[in-house]
């Protein structure tokens, strides 16, 4: 669905012991540091917003394919399961996805050795190149693509046009840094004394990466791996970009017995084979973190000093498949992109300026120029970022508390599903069940400024609340007791426990929810109108018809778009960087 | 169902094709223009209906615009509003009115919003016309597509998204009467040509434009396209030739398909398209990527010579210093299209949306069509832009299919060609 993923996303090392793992034999008291009726509204804030504006319209569409003159039908299955290109789609959707993920793991191995474990100029440039794909529009990285591969591109002649090898390069250029990321911080918290050991033992440093360094970061590579493939397996714009009308996915599929066929029935079908399949690697990557987390605790974690002191200088000679890789995943990355750039200077006659200065102007047809286009998803982004992140909040902290009980565990576990559910639900089943449920009294929202940011706020929250929930979890409940003990109220304990915590990741995450907002496609297609078209959208447009300077006026905004998110994001980390040191 | 399988078995009836003289409403037939509506040469005074440039793709009309690729536009119309300014249809009130009293006693006023599809285009005089003979301000509600705007419309009957229709094709025609998206109105404007295009159109959908989806070749590769047949396409010197709209995004793909379903038969056209697929069929999204992106005509960018596009296309393929095009129309693959408007069913102000139909059959709008959006009115007798009569000439014998067919049909083929063209 979405094309980004926080940093954070997977919980980080623990800094304690996890919140769960509490001391057998302590009596499991209420959570009495924080007023209950405080906790409840927390909670049923996000639980209505999330059952009015995502279940009610996803419920109301899928039922749409399996409810027949008011009775349950469940022939849909049947008949879409039956046909040999369901399982064409199928196949092929779990193929790309398996594929962007074996690549993005053979480059992510051997770069976050290279740039969490070596110390060399440029360590802080190369992770910053690496991550700063996560955040770009996926309409931006469609096009960028297609302007490097397609006709006339500079690489034209590898023939990779509309082809599989080019949705799965956009997807790695995607995910990449996300997964070296989710490695690397965790091979910065490995002990390295068990390899130390190894190699001690006469190990050569082949044998000891083989037997110890790699089956210890294996849960590492799973969870992060596991969200590579949701997010590869959900992929809208870079498929209908890249893909060309003969490769469809589960995702596009859905989008057009929608929209072209209106066969509800087979889009609703297909929704839930979705559903089927991101939940399996949901379950896989929390499967995978609790055997991380175990496996942290048995194998020990290096203290900062040991991180900081064990971070030797990188050499040709000991990092040369990092330096291989890092050379690999900067060309996927810059290339694209320096030729968007190039691209958007390029007009008739010769190099200049004037895609940009178009960008002022409507182009034909069209009611709006693209710097409206610009202006109205900044609004809207600011909104929905907004929304999101006080959403997401207060989502992380209710998930974060000790569930007592075994109602209240099941009640918190179905709250967690839910939230996360954004992210594997198709982002036009989102669109299109806002279409037919928000059109009526009370809530017609038809007309309304609010449909998109709140369509986009419901994309971003799942990431927020990633994002700021591990590093919540992670404090050990002792804190929040040793406050009470010390005479400090529920609100006292949670603004000095709690609070800190918790701003430190919102401005990452308040961020990353607008560039989500900003850059959101698969939703904001279904909800637009000619008044409130947003950038990626209007690019899109442009980008269905070439010709007239259109393609020149597309680049154009995608670099103001990328520049956008990019700047964005810059500032927040920036601004994250302050609040740690103080 | 029958009737098709057995008219669709080669040899084909005779009747099948256009051209017929008394045409059976049965039969898959197109209506035949009227003499009124060959080609003529507009009068000087019309030429500045004349695209600017007949060499750039922006002067290219907008109805050619149906790429429906965009899921982007899909819900342009579907969320599209209500705005308060509406529903104030038959009072009378507004200032607007009361400032300038509409010539011909019109007694509406407000807005009137108009569903269409992002082809449609209306010259600001003619809709400053139409404010000042009904006192109502034209909303322009554009999606991408016929077929997906249609799909909208369906979607959110309960509240309609607009006022009036326009721009619902005769191959998604049936759908939309038979959801009930339509209320029934005949507008007086409408001449006896209405019982000739809107048979189908069971007193709800007013025929207004129609043209053809043609077959279209590069004539500086293949100097013989304009005589090209379906039996060509097929052979091993047209290898690698030929792109196509994918006829479940695109509506002249659409158009295409169905034209080839007719010629070659409910039974043949499968292997049919598989033969072309051997023969290195290109299948893109919309017309504007096949068109501009893929073609290799002058105002193209792309490297085959054969494209479905519109009979109407040619004239705009005029290099510089040279007196006619170097695209030409196959004739013999054209399939009529018919394009209605309607009064939608629960609409704000349906007195605002008859006066729109009523407009739309209007001389103004008629005359503003085919330089607009590239399509031949309905009314006979209206001026077509120069180069049109030599250069844009109708199919004598176009291929058609009955609504009714297309309606319990179109479906199924779709997911045949998915299913076995595009895998």
């Amino acid at each position: 669905m979405s094309r980004f993923v926080l940093p954070d996303a997977v919980p980080q090392v623990p800094s304690e012991r996890p919140a769960s793992a509490r001391p057998k034999g302590v009596i499991r008291h209420p959570p009495s540091w924080m007023p209950r009726a405080g906790l409840a509204t927390l909670t049923a804030i996000p639980a209505v917003f999330i059952a009015l504006f995502f279940v009610w319209p996803v419920v109301t569409l899928v039922a749409k394919g399996f409810v027949a003159d008011g009775q349950l039908d469940l022939g849909g299955f049947g008949e879409v399961m039956g046909k040999a290109r369901t399982w064409r789609l199928i196949g092929r959707t779990i193929a790309q996805a398996a594929a962007a993920t074996f690549v993005c793991a053979a480059l992510a191995l051997p770069l976050a050795a290279l740039a969490w474990r070596r110390s060399f100029p440029g360590r802080t440039a190369l992770r910053a190149l690496l991550t700063a794909p996560f955040a770009l529009p996926s309409v931006v990285v469609g096009l960028a693509f297609k302007a490097l591969l397609g006709r006339g591109g500079p690489v034209a002649f590898l023939g990779l046009d509309q082809s599989f090898a080019a949705v799965v390069a956009a997807l790695v250029f995607f995910n990449v840094g996300l997964m070296a990321r989710v490695v690397g911080t965790f091979w910065a918290g490995l002990d390295p004394r068990s390899e130390q050991a190894a190699r001690v033992l006469g190990a050569s440093p082949w044998r000891a990466y083989l037997t110890i360094t790699l089956p210890a970061l294996m849960p590492a590579v799973v969870a992060g791996g596991s969200l590579v493939f949701l997010f590869s397996a959900t992929a809208f714009a870079p498929v209908l970009i890249l893909g060309g009308s003969a490769y469809t996915t589960v995702e596009t599929e859905i989008y057009l017995q929608t929209a072209q066929l209106l066969n509800l029935r087979a889009a609703a079908v297909l929704s839930i084979v979705q559903m089927i399949v991101v939940a399996v690697a949901l379950w896989f990557g929390a499967w995978a973190r609790q055997r991380r987390e175990r496996a942290l605790k048995q194998a020990g974690r290096a203290s900062r000093e040991q991180a900081g002191i064990l971070m030797p200088p990188a050499t040709w000679r000991s990092d040369w498949p990092g330096i291989t890789a890092a050379i690999l995943a900067g060309g996927l990355i810059l290339a694209p992109l320096g030729n968007l750039v190039y691209l958007s200077f390029r007009t008739s006659g010769g190099l200049g300026i004037s895609n940009y200065l178009g960008l002022a102007a409507r182009p034909a047809g069209q009611p709006y120029s693209l710097l409206d286009a610009a202006g109205r998803s900044v609004l809207i982004g600011l909104v929905a970022g907004a929304l999101a992140l006080a959403l997401g909040l207060a989502l992380a902290v209710v998930l974060s508390r000790p569930a007592v009980g075994r109602t209240a565990r099941r009640l918190r576990g179905l709250l967690d599903g839910v939230a996360m559910a954004p992210l594997g639900i198709s982002a036009v089943t989102v669109g299109f069940g806002f279409l037919i449920t928000l059109n009526r009294e009370p809530l017609n929202l038809r007309t309304s400024f609010w449909l998109i940011p709140l369509a986009q706020a419901l994309v971003a929250l799942p990431l927020v609340t990633r994002s700021v929930l591990p590093p919540l979890r992670a404090i050990s409940p002792r804190l929040r007791q040793a406050a009470g003990v010390l005479g400090a109220g529920p609100w006292r304990a949670f603004t000095t426990v709690d609070l800190p915590v918790l701003r430190r990741g919102a401005m990452v995450a308040g961020a990353y929810a607008f560039a989500v907002s900003i850059g959101e496609f698969g939703a904001t297609a279904f909800l637009v109108r000619p008044d409130t078209t947003t950038l990626p959208v209007a690019i899109y447009k442009l980008l269905a018809r070439p010709g007239s300077g259109n393609l020149g006026l597309a680049m154009a905004g995608a670099v103001l778009l990328a520049t956008l998110t990019m700047l964005v994001m810059a500032l927040a980390e920036r601004s994250d960087r302050n609040y740690a040191t103080v | 169902m029958t009737v098709i399988k057995n008219l669709t078995k080669r040899p084909r009836p005779a009747g099948w094709r256009l051209g017929q003289h008394q045409p059976t409403p049965d039969r898959w037939l197109a209506p035949r223009p009227t003499s009124q509506h060959q080609p003529t040469r507009p009068p000087a005074n019309t030429s500045q209906h004349q695209p600017t440039s007949q060499h750039q793709p922006t002067s290219q009309g907008t109805r050619h615009r149906r790429a429906l690729t965009a899921m982007a536009g899909f819900a342009a119309a579907l969320v599209l509003a209500a705005c308060g300014t509406n529903g104030n249809s038959g009072t009378g009130g507004s200032d607007q009115s009361q400032n300038n009293p509409p010539p011909g006693g019109a007694s509406t006023s407000g807005t009137v919003r108009l569903v269409t599809h992002g082809s449609f285009a209306i010259s600001d005089d003619v809709r400053q016309l139409f404010t000042e003979q009904t006192g109502l301000t034209l909303e322009v509600l554009p999606a991408d597509d016929a077929g997906a705007m249609v799909n909208q419309l369906i979607l959110t009957k309960q509240e309609p998204l607009g006022d009036a229709v326009f721009g619902i094709d005769n191959t998604f025609a049936s759908r939309a009467i038979a959801e009930g998206i339509l209320e029934p109105y005949v507008s007086p404007a409408a001449g006896p040509e209405q019982t000739q295009y809107a048979k189908d159109g069971a007193g709800q959908l007013t025929a207004i434009d129609f043209s053809d989806v043609c077959l279209n070749a590069d004539l500086t590769a293949i100097p013989q396209g304009a005589d090209l047949t379906w039996d060509d396409l097929v052979k091993p010197e047209y290898k690698d030739q030929l792109v196509v709209e994918n006829p479940a995004t695109s509506s002249p793909g659409l158009a295409f398909l169905l034209a080839s379903i007719a010629a070659q038969g409910e039974d043949g056209w499968l292997d049919y398209w598989e033969a072309l697929k051997a023969n290195g069929l290109k299948v893109v999204s919309g017309w504007d990527e096949a068109y501009y992106g893929e073609f290799s005509g002058p105002s193209s960018q792309g490297t085959r010579p054969l494209v479905v596009s519109y009979a109407s296309s040619p004239p705009s393929e005029i290099p510089d210093g040279a007196d006619k095009p170097v695209t030409a129309a196959a004739l013999s693959t054209c399939f009529r299209q018919v394009e209605f408007a309607g009064v939608l069913r629960g609409a704000a102000n349906p007195d605002g949306a008859r006066q729109l139909v009523d407009f739309l059959l209007s001389d103004a709008f008629q005359g503003d069509v085919s330089s607009k959006m590239w399509v031949y009115p309905v009314k006979p007798g209206i001026s077509l832009p120069p180069g049109w009569a030599e250069f844009a000439p109708l199919a004598d014998q176009a291929w058609t299919i009955p609504a009714a067919t297309i309606a319990a049909q179109r479906d199924q083929w779709l997911a045949q060609f998915t299913d076995q063209i595009l895998g």
